[in-house]
């Protein structure tokens, strides 16, 4: 890595995933879109998730609308949201310059390595719903945590062979580093200079205050938790369906679709969670119950063609 | 002889595991390289973030030739015995040489192992080495299937003579071992080739990489003590945080900043604890007003501006962390100040342990329990209740929710915002104490109460839901309770007896774990045993007492099998006695740190009351002191005489001699005078005993031996005079009673 002269500063949110996106797609990586369903952190993708598994190679950066209903501040919190923005790249396998890939990133988005103090500190991950763990680092910059870099280990129970590397960015607070801004709602969100400037706020702090309310008060626990039973019982059902399409006669496994409702139970979940019914104790039991969804679905990958299914050689 | 320079290079190392790592690494190839047959002279192992190296000097060339003898068959064996010896030893029968044995003429075989070259050696034991490493996690990455702390990417192995330095060659999952490294991440890149330690070592500080870790430290603790004494403050020392740091980065610079104003006046511990955890900070105090009031933070690499840079940023980050503990800090005076109501009733959904109910119900037990104890530790009952119910509020505030380590800390300030007298304010932080063996004990009475208070209801709790520790496994922290208890007990001289605390306790847990099962008439009855058990002492009188009460009354309690009360009457007993045998090993382990044996607390354990554990201390101090003077001697032979004497009699006998001695028996001025020295010594033992002198008691008793010795050497205790005889085994008994009041000696070995 070489302390080259820092690219100029970015002048608005946006402009920071802008150059996010073209950096990662120079790299190789497949830029996809979010997912188009409620997560609560960008590996919940299944471009993370499921592509993590299995043999094929792959690579991917996207960004992903995050939701963590307990966050919830009402947009009052300078860093604290219930719905943001996770910048998130997987390269399976791990390549060897993995760190310089990510370093590179950081220049790309105005960060000067010169000027900087970048540091990896130990930070193992763990998701106990998607029954993953790898060990990587939080990186710091100055101090502050800017990404996540983890070496994925085990994906839904299943050991990763090969590694996956995953890169995770808190999009916000990394803006809110490199453009200098004190209170997310004040973060330019688009130029400042265009016709129509707009800041996070002018976005966001209106359903900010919405879902804040949503989350801590109104929301229906009663038809949550039946929602919740109702993932379960539809992500189990699909999974039960035999592999072959009685319409088409061809290998269909439902592994995409059985994880939708993985993703809508552990959602769910954190709903409940927020609006304060769930003791202590169901809390494990509940999360035990996502990850078990979790581990069904990978199960259910691995025996896709994506997920390196290889279909028996047919007699000549 | 060469010099061997091993340095394997990776991702970063998490600072914690990096001294194991390198003191790991420095064991397991040198006891490689000497099992192999090599020697060396020193050995010293480094790490930083991104690698581990090992040097090691005077190394072997190569490993001396061995030869090996092995005797084989005999001559006139068979044919395939001599076969098969053969094969083994892989040699042909005109190498073997026939010898003359014992059992007749038997093959030798003369086996030659040549020495093998250090570098044969080492290529074969480092990738052993780095495929077992003992890591406490480890990783996989790529597709490689080598498992490292994080990747590993190249190693450096080489050997150096006069004649230069070579690489040993090897490889590993791909590696392939050079005589490359690399120096500081974005100060110095590139690889470079060295060729000795010392051109190592000059190389890296040269490439901005300080090697030794203490190094590295040093100079952090240097430069932050004199930016801190230049502006007139003082760094707050943290041994931990330290290394930690010095783990963190390969050119420590050091960096002072300032907190900001709107954050100086949150408690200093918050300050500390938010800044160490979070940020790695150390915390700069102003020593003479004790606030903390910069930082100071250690960056991994120069700047063009000094740093400005990397401090503005940790400033920022900082601001926004104490924003958050500022924000604690006042929601928690708002309800610190409302009287903390809020969080007790939040006690009430906090779950202590499943079976033991929440923390509410657990403080109102450590309450009761700490009302009965204050009065025997010179507290006041009500003071020390009050105490204790507040004592925990502050685990239901957000400041202890973020940062648990702060729990009592944080109870203290907001005991005090809420208006209560600093001694009961401080209960709340003391009563957890000691929270480690090198921990101070509480000393102030109520603290000592609520201390003692909650300790014991830890440990009886988990006795009645039988959860003791066993093994290496205490989930639960139980030894160190009791050694709390133990240390509190004896460093504050307190005698009180434990039994009584131990029975209520106990009683109360069952009573709560009764609860859903049975009736309030025998919850009732349960709870009348319990404030008997204040006046009784011991659970057993209490139990008795109140069901004779209630049968007198005509209400006859079901003691039938397995009720609930005759359950609890039968169990408490054996809990009770089964905890205080746990104190007792707990004790037994603190004296004998002490350096106390294990006879002398033995000893000191078989004289009741054992349940006062400051006495039975006291008891087995002295005894061991006294054992070490001449008079120690003394007191142990004279009571072995007469010891001795009086078990075989009675063995003989078949009976015991427990009579009063009468001195009209005395047959010779010998005699006389024993009963005589009994007489005088006796009288002053009492007294002694009674200001618990028991090194004087035990002088009195030493003074027993002379008249003891004269009275063996003078009279013949089996005399013929039946009457005599008894009278002089009974004067023996006397003697063996009167040596025993401070300790049973006869527990104590060789």
């Amino acid at each position: 890595m070489t302390d080259t002269a820092a690219t100029d500063t970015p002048r608005s949110f946006q402009e920071i995933i802008l150059r996010l996106q073209s950096y990662w797609a120079s790299k190789g990586c497949a830029i996809m879109q979010p997912y188009d369903m409620e997560v609560g952190a960008g590996t919940f993708h299944p471009a993370t998730t499921l592509r993590s598994l299995g043999s094929r190679p792959w690579a991917a950066a996207y960004v992903q609308p995050s939701r963590r209903p307990t966050d919830g501040r009402y947009g009052e919190n300078p860093n604290r949201l219930q719905h943001y923005y996770q910048y998130q790249v997987l390269i399976k396998p791990s390549p060897p310059d993995l760190q310089n890939l990510y370093l590179g990133s950081l220049q790309a988005i105005g960060i000067d390595l010169a000027m900087h103090d970048i540091r990896f500190v130990e930070d193992d991950w763990e998701s106990p719903t998607l029954g993953a763990w790898g060990l990587g680092w939080e990186v710091w910059c100055d101090g502050m945590e800017v990404s996540q870099f983890t070496y994925f280990q085990q994906v839904g129970g299943h050991d990763c062979h090969p590694v996956s590397g995953e890169l995770t960015y808190g999009l916000e607070r990394l803006a809110m580093y490199v453009l200098g801004i004190d209170h997310v709602m004040d973060m330019p969100f688009n130029d400042p200079s265009a016709p129509i400037p707009l800041s996070y706020g002018d976005v966001f702090r209106q359903t900010e205050e919405e879902y804040s309310r949503h989350n801590f008060d109104a929301a229906e626990t009663e038809m949550l938790l039946r929602h919740f039973e109702d993932a379960e019982a539809e992500c189990q059902r699909l999974l039960a369906e035999p592999h072959d399409d009685p319409r088409t006669g061809k290998r269909i496994v439902l592994a995409h679709p059985a994880y939708d409702q993985c993703i809508k139970a552990s959602h769910l979940f954190n709903l409940l969670d927020a609006r304060g019914v769930i003791s202590v104790t169901e809390r494990q039991a509940y999360i035990g119950r996502v990850r078990a969804l979790a581990k069904l679905c990978a199960d259910a990958f691995v025996a896709t063609e994506a997920g390196g299914w290889v279909p028996e050689a047919t007699p000549a | 002889m060469p010099d061997l320079l091993l340095e394997l290079f990776s991702e970063e190392i998490p600072a914690r595991m990096q001294a194991k790592a390198a003191e790991d690494l420095r064991r397991l190839l040198t006891d490689a390289l000497v099992e192999a047959g090599l020697t060396y002279a020193s050995a010293g192992a480094y790490a930083t973030p991104r690698r581990l190296t090992l040097a090691i000097e005077g190394l072997t060339a190569e490993s001396p030739t061995v030869t090996e003898e092995r005797r084989g068959p005999r001559t006139d064996a068979p044919e395939q015995a001599l076969e098969g010896f053969l094969r083994a030893t892989g040699l042909t029968k005109d190498q073997l040489e026939a010898r003359d044995d014992k059992k007749g003429q038997v093959w030798f075989a003369s086996i030659t192992k040549p020495g093998r070259p250090a570098a044969d050696i080492i290529a074969e034991a480092v990738p052993r080495l780095i495929r077992d490493f003992p890591w406490p996690k480890s990783m996989r990455w790529g597709t490689g299937s080598l498992r490292w702390v994080r990747p590993l990417h190249s190693i450096l192995c080489i050997l150096t003579t006069e004649a230069g330095a070579e690489v040993v060659p090897f490889e590993v999952d791909g590696i392939v071992a050079g005589d490359t490294t690399e120096g500081h991440r974005f100060m110095a890149p590139g690889r470079f080739a060295v060729s000795s330690f010392e051109d190592y070592e000059k190389k890296l500080k040269a490439a901005k990489v300080v090697l030794s870790s203490e190094a590295r430290a040093d100079a952090i603790w240097h430069d932050a003590t004199t930016l801190a004494f230049a502006a007139g403050l003082e760094v707050v020392e943290d041994k931990a945080l330290l290394a930690e740091v010095a783990g963190l980065v390969e050119w420590p610079v050091v960096l002072m900043g300032e907190i900001g104003e709107d954050f100086l006046h949150l408690p200093a511990e918050v300050l500390q604890t938010s800044m160490r955890e979070h940020q790695k900070f150390f915390s700069v105090k102003n020593s003479a007003t004790g606030r903390i009031e910069r930082f100071v933070t250690v960056a991994n690499r120069e700047t063009a501006d000094h740093g400005v840079t990397i401090l503005a940023g940790n400033q920022k980050v900082l601001s926004a962390r104490l924003s958050d503990a500022r924000f604690f800090w006042e929601n928690d005076l708002r309800v610190a100040k409302a009287g903390m109501g809020a969080w007790l009733d939040a006690l009430k959904s906090v779950t202590f342990e499943r079976r033991l109910g929440t923390l509410a119900e657990r403080v109102e037990r450590i309450a009761r329990l700490s009302r009965e104890i204050a009065p025997l530790v010179g507290a006041d009952g009500e003071a020390a209740e009050t105490a204790a119910r507040i004592a925990k509020a502050d685990l239901s505030s957000e400041m202890v929710f973020e940062f648990p380590e702060l729990q009592g800390v944080m109870g203290r300030y907001y005991a005090e915002a809420a208006g209560h007298p600093l001694e009961i304010a401080a209960v709340a932080e003391e009563h957890y104490r000691p929270l480690g063996p090198s921990d101070a004990v509480p000393t102030a009475p109520l603290s000592v109460a609520v201390a003692l208070a909650e300790k014991i209801d830890t440990l009886t709790g988990f006795w009645a839901i039988d959860e003791k520790p066993t093994g290496s496994k205490d989930p639960f922290a139980l030894r160190r309770a009791a050694l709390g208890i133990i240390r509190i007990l004896l460093e504050n001289g307190l005698t009180l007896r434990l039994d009584r605390f131990i029975d209520s306790a106990l009683l109360l847990h069952k009573i709560a774990l009764s609860r859903p099962k049975v009736g309030d008439d025998v919850i009732d009855t349960l709870e009348e045993i319990v404030e008997e058990i204040a006046d009784r002492g011991v659970f057993g009188a209490a139990f008795r007492a109140v069901i004779d009460r209630l049968e007198k009354r005509g209400d006859t309690p079901d003691l039938s099998d397995g009720s609930v009360l005759r359950t609890v009457g039968d169990l408490v007993p054996d809990l009770s006695t089964d905890l205080l045998a746990f104190f007792h090993d707990r004790l037994k382990v603190y004296l004998r740190g002490e350096g106390i044996g294990h006879d002398v607390i033995d000893a000191a354990l078989s004289k009741p009351p054992v349940d006062d554990l400051a006495l039975v201390a006291a008891r087995a101090r002295a005894l061991s002191e006294f054992l070490k003077t001449p008079d120690g001697e003394n007191l142990v032979q004279g009571y072995r005489r007469a010891a001795n004497i009086l078990s075989q009699a009675e063995e003989k006998d078949g009976v015991e001699y427990r009579f009063g001695a009468d001195p009209k028996f005395a047959e010779s001025d010998e005699e006389r005078a024993l009963f005589a020295a009994l007489d005088t010594a006796t009288t002053g033992i009492g007294p002694a005993l009674d200001q618990g002198d028991f090194a004087g008691a035990m002088a009195r008793m030493a003074a027993l031996r002379a008249p003891i010795d004269a009275f063996f050497e003078a009279v013949q205790v089996n005399a013929e005079n039946q009457v005599v005889r008894r009278n002089r085994l009974n004067l023996l008994h006397q003697i063996v009673e009167t040596c025993g009041r401070v300790a049973d000696l006869g527990r104590l070995e060789g």
